[in-house]
């Protein structure tokens, strides 16, 4: 009998509907999955009763005979950064260690109303502030995969939704929500084999989820293949009056929508993506990428993208400064930690809990987001990076006058170990050196698994396609996907 | 422009955190690093080009002025470190 | 523009004080700012909190429609520029009544722009000179909540409800040179602010209170350092915070001292402002654009409805009671200082010409007259205010129109407006049953006369001599024996004839 971990959100919701298997025992078996990773530290929290609950519910309507809902019985993983109804959501963090929601966010609310049930909340980088899953209050999550040769290095999942991308690569849960700021979606999916896709800013509602930085932070999904990111992106997406920045859009029908033909379309490669000493197999894996979409029909057009090498100094102003004012509401006084040394006042009580409930990282970025605003300081930093922003996001218009989408490798290398970075937040920050970009354009992006390197680790390809285009981003996505033909994956070792 | 171990504790300060000196000492360099790197922006001629206000062509939409939601203190409250009869507490302030 | 001759003696001579107002005005709403919650005052504390209000990790703002098309009104009716571009900055502070962390406010590109009042220095005297008060700009932001002091030995309490209610911050320009200015300018303000219906100018309910920028200088010298008086919260405390104020700081620059530029709180028991304790940190609000909103873009259709909603305000109102209805300065002033006054005189002056049949013009002097004395001298004995009226303006027009058609005297309508009061009886309800309807029998009145020259015969004698001032005795007489029902006209005529 298949195992059922082994499938993917489209194989299991057909295989409900099939009678092939109930959800419970689709739940049940990633349940017992979930409870025997715990060396992985995916999850924070784990919820078996919210995934068997929704199974229940499927088994139910199937039985009736009902019309079963896009995701019935499907169980996911929920990034701890989604505030989740009654349902402890930390962020990753000590300040919010306790804090039981009184609400439900509109993207975990999207995805209950369309069946899916919830395996636990995953962990990730604090605050969703990192690159490597190693910033959280809960501990380093450790991907699946190991270097080859019998090193036991663990490895870092890629963050921030490192959670999500280790409990998919594990075959934890099928499929999990991520959110990307800077290419938190995207480089933990390249790190780990899988696929994920950073939809257009405002495609999904921020509401619920907490915030890093309001201009960039857009949440997406994570899944096997890109048929799945399909899916579970229509039951995440779609407009939320209760977000002022959520497009007033219809969701379009993306899975029925797929289609990897890629005759008359048009390629980009940027050449300023061709970063100094970037590894020989990254630039391998990317003329691999371009062949494949040769031999789906597209043509190559090479492009320029002049201001992208300025993409990462202007994030790295404009995120810490809109986290340094989305931060400041944890002061210790309506939830989360309170740290009250004897004597303290006021002012004292917010230092000390500040101090005592973030860590370090997220520290560094509201001191440097604090800096970068204050008296003299402002349209030095925040204004120029908000000028280069526009340019950033002029350069890829003009390169749509030139192609459909652009293709770029996702990260710069493969995972690297726990700790080979930690100690150098800038040689952390130049991780997101591709993902960063369009990111700062709002536009929407994935990654695919493209094949391994010379330690059997993943690596990923990045397709960016123009504002609202996730469609064509997914097709993109899906002609690589076919010809790379990826089903490596990490040998259970936990 | 680089920042000195005072500057770090006044930016601490501004932000609420507390800082101890060893901490101050160690993030001086970091902070440093970090602003040093991203002044290359200064290299960008910006002059004919203006601040990005939204990412996505958008306008802000108004909603209608309507009640929706209130009356639910104590969903409010439910996760307070310290309140009673119905406040939120806090030491003490004088103004 | 007639320039204050207000002045400090200090010991070296003259002062001259340079003030500005920066008023915090409640817009009139159901719902807050960014969020769904209610603005009722008075509530339980923390029943008005939407989780937007309490900060909640992940809350969003979304704008209030009515809360700008108020802003824009009150801009409109200021003669204001109306930015159809704008935005909401964030400015960052911590404080416990402060939950976001950063109030969400509009430094770089304000709602409403340039624009003026005209105040009148003295607003019982319609001929003291008038004023302009340039009027820098309007933002809208959101209010704090409010942290209570006296409830606990070692806590402060904390209560949301005022949280995120909108406020419109309107900031004068540093135009006014005396109490009286600034006082006036505030009265002005509220008054145009009740007219245009965006707030309710409660100040005792904090809808509308006013941070003071209060400078001293020599006469016509440079502008001084200026200390920040925040929150005072009516228009007598502005007054005295400014005096106390600006006489504090002449004794600390005459003795030597300097301004420190500094946020002050007025005490108004004590009738002085003091500085609130330094904070650690000089202010570094740190403003930027919210990133959770977008700018804010105003079409035409919006602007166009916010123009043709507005009102008639309070000075055109007065140009026209003045020269259209032919009332006295002082009148069409009284009438139209209040938003609620001017509503219930054109009511009373509709209704009154209604009944009358007759042009407003023609009522108009009469119904003011009566409003500005009668019920005006009733309300204030009852303590009532005139949207409190035990007597509407349908059954003033009644009691005008009884008295314009003769039915009554004057002195009988002051009676009837007495038990009016009392009762709640209508006016010709009141007159019918206790028989007050003025009589023009002349026979009554020629047989009441003809009985007190008979019981006066030595006056008649003496007026009939030349002592003509005598002929009001018999006026008074008359009137008396004929309980004032008498027409005194016709009692006049009659009178002239008797006594020849």
């Amino acid at each position: 009998m298949t195992d059922v971990t082994d499938l993917g959100v489209a194989a299991i919701r057909d295989g409900i509907r099939t009678k092939a298997f109930s959800a419970r025992e689709v739940a049940d078996a990633f349940i017992v999955k979930v409870s025997k990773a715990k060396a992985l530290n995916a999850f924070i929290v784990e919820t078996p009763d919210h995934a068997i609950a929704a199974a229940k519910a499927a088994d139910d309507a199937v039985a009736a005979g009902e019309t079963l809902k896009p995701l019935a019985g499907v169980p996911i993983g929920m990034k701890d950064l989604f505030c989740t109804k009654g349902v402890q959501t930390t962020a990753a963090s000590h300040m919010l260690e306790g804090f039981i929601p009184q609400y439900e966010s509109t993207v975990s609310r999207h995805l209950w109303e369309a069946g899916a049930g919830m395996l636990g909340k995953l962990n990730l980088d604090q605050f969703a502030m990192g690159s490597s899953n190693e910033t959280s209050y809960f501990g380093n999550v450790i991907s699946p995969w190991r270097r080859g040769g019998g090193d036991n290095a663990a490895l870092a999942p890629g963050g921030s939704s490192g959670g999500s991308s280790t409990a998919i690569a594990a075959r934890l849960c099928p499929a999990a929500t991520g959110t990307d700021t800077g290419g938190s979606i995207r480089q933990p999916a390249a790190f780990t084999g899988i696929s994920g896709i950073k939809p257009t800013y405002g495609r999904c509602s921020r509401w619920g989820v907490v915030a890093f930085a309001s201009s960039l932070d857009q949440a997406g999904p994570m899944a096997h293949d890109v048929k799945d990111c399909a899916i579970m992106l229509e039951a995440m997406a779609g407009f939320d009056p209760k977000d002022a920045t959520s497009l007033d859009l219809p969701v379009p029908k993306w899975e029925a929508g797929l289609n990897s033909d890629m005759r008359g379309k048009k390629i980009g490669i940027p050449k300023e993506y061709r970063v100094d000493n970037m590894p020989a197999e990254i630039d391998a894996l990317w003329q691999q990428g371009i062949d494949w979409m040769k031999d789906a029909g597209a043509e190559i057009v090479e492009v320029s993208l002049p201001h992208t090498k300025y993409a990462l100094p202007a994030y790295y102003i404009i995120a810490p400064a809109e986290c340094s004012s989305n931060l400041a509401r944890y002061d210790g006084v309506r939830y989360g930690l309170r740290d009250l040394p004897e004597g303290a006042n006021l002012q004292e009580m917010y230092a000390a809990t500040r101090a005592a409930g973030f860590g370090d990282e997220v520290k560094r970025r509201i001191m440097i987001g604090t800096y970068v605003l204050s008296a003299g300081f402002y349209d030095a930093y925040y204004t120029q990076a908000q000028k280069v922003r526009t340019l950033i996001a002029r350069d890829f218009e003009s390169a749509w006058m030139a192609c459909d989408y652009l293709l770029t490798p996702t990260a710069p290398s493969a995972a690297f170990a726990l700790g080979e970075k930690s100690a150098d937040p800038l040689a952390m920050y130049l991780n997101d050196v591709f993902t960063v970009p369009s990111s700062l354009a709002g536009l929407p992006a994935m990654s695919v698994p493209g094949g391994l390197d010379k330690n059997g680790l993943p690596l990923g390809l990045q397709i960016i396609g123009k504002p609202l285009d996730e469609q064509g981003v997914l097709n993109a996505g899906l002609a690589i996907e076919q010809r790379a033909g990826f089903t490596a994956r990490p040998e259970a070792w936990w | 422009m680089s920042v000195d171990q005072n500057i770090v504790r006044k930016v601490a300060s501004l932000a609420r955190i507390a800082i101890t000196d060893e901490e101050a000492e160690r993030l001086t360099p970091e902070l440093n690093n970090i602003l040093g790197w991203v002044e290359q922006l200064g290299e960008v001629d910006t002059s004919s080009v203006e601040p990005m206000t939204a990412v996505i062509p958008n306008t802000l939409r108004l909603r209608d002025d309507v009640v929706t939601e209130g009356d639910q203190r104590d969903a409010v409250l439910a996760n307070a470190p310290q309140g009673e009869h119905g406040f939120f507490t806090v030491p003490k302030v004088v103004e | 523009m007639t320039e204050s001759t207000y002045r400090i003696h200090g010991d070296t001579g003259e002062w001259e004080v340079v003030i500005g107002l920066e008023v915090h005005a409640q817009v009139t709403t159901q719902a807050k700012l960014f969020s769904g919650a209610p603005t009722a005052f008075g509530a339980e504390p923390n029943t008005q909190v939407s989780l937007v209000d309490a900060a909640m990790p992940g809350m969003l703002p979304v704008p209030n429609r009515e809360c700008i098309r108020q802003a824009v009104r009150t801009g409109m009716a200021l003669g204001a520029v109306i930015n159809k571009w704008s935005r909401f900055d964030r400015k960052n502070y911590f404080y416990a009544d402060l939950p976001q962390g950063y109030q969400i406010s509009q430094l770089y590109h304000p709602l409403v722009g340039e624009g003026a009042i005209d105040v009148q220095l003295d607003e019982k005297d319609p001929e003291s000179p008038t004023k302009t008060i340039g009027i820098e700009r309007i933002h809208v932001e959101q209010d704090a909540g409010k942290l209570m002091h006296d409830q606990h030995p070692t806590r402060s309490y904390v209560d949301l409800n005022r949280s995120g209610v909108a406020l419109m911050e309107i900031v004068s320009r540093p135009d006014m040179r005396s109490p009286q200015e600034a006082g006036a300018y505030l009265s002005k303000l509220r008054s145009i602010l009740r007219y245009v219906g965006s707030c309710d100018g409660n100040m005792d309910q904090g809808s509308m209170r006013a941070d003071v920028n209060v400078s001293v200088r020599k006469p016509g010298g440079e502008l001084g350092t200026r200390t920040e008086t925040k929150n005072v919260n009516s228009v007598r405390f502005v007054m005295q915070a400014i005096e106390s104020e600006a006489q504090r700081q002449v004794e600390v620059i005459e003795s030597g001292g300097r301004i420190v530029q500094e946020t002050r709180l007025f005490d108004p028991d004590k009738g002085e402002t003091r500085s609130m304790r330094s904070k650690e940190d000089a202010h570094d609000y740190r403003y930027f654009p919210d990133p959770d909103l977008l700018p804010l873009e105003l079409d035409d259709a919006f602007l166009d409805e916010c123009k043709a909603s507005l009102p008639e305000l309070p000075d055109a109102k007065r140009r026209r009671y003045e020269g259209d209805l032919g009332l006295t300065a002082y009148n069409a002033a009284v009438l139209t200082a209040d938003a609620d006054t001017a509503r219930w005189f054109e009511a009373l002056l509709a209704e009154s010409a209604r009944v009358q049949k007759k042009g407003e013009p023609e009522v108009a002097r009469a119904a003011a007259n009566w409003l500005i004395s009668d019920l005006f001298g009733a309300l204030n004995r009852l303590g009532k205010s005139i949207d409190t009226s035990p007597v509407s303006p349908e059954e003033g027009a009644e009691l005008l129109a009884l008295i314009a058609d003769g039915t009554i005297s004057n002195t009988i309508g002051k009676q009837v407006f007495e038990i009016m009061l009392e009762t709640g009886d209508t006016p010709g309800k009141i007159v019918e049953e206790k028989g007050l309807k003025q009589t023009s029998d002349t026979g009554a009145i020629e047989k009441v006369i003809a009985d007190i020259m008979a019981a006066n015969e030595d006056k008649v004698v003496e007026y009939r001599g030349g002592k003509d001032k005598l002929f009001g005795f018999f006026v008074g007489q008359t009137m008396k024996a004929m309980q004032g029902k008498a027409n005194p006209q016709v009692v006049n005529e009659l009178l002239k004839k008797a006594l020849g």
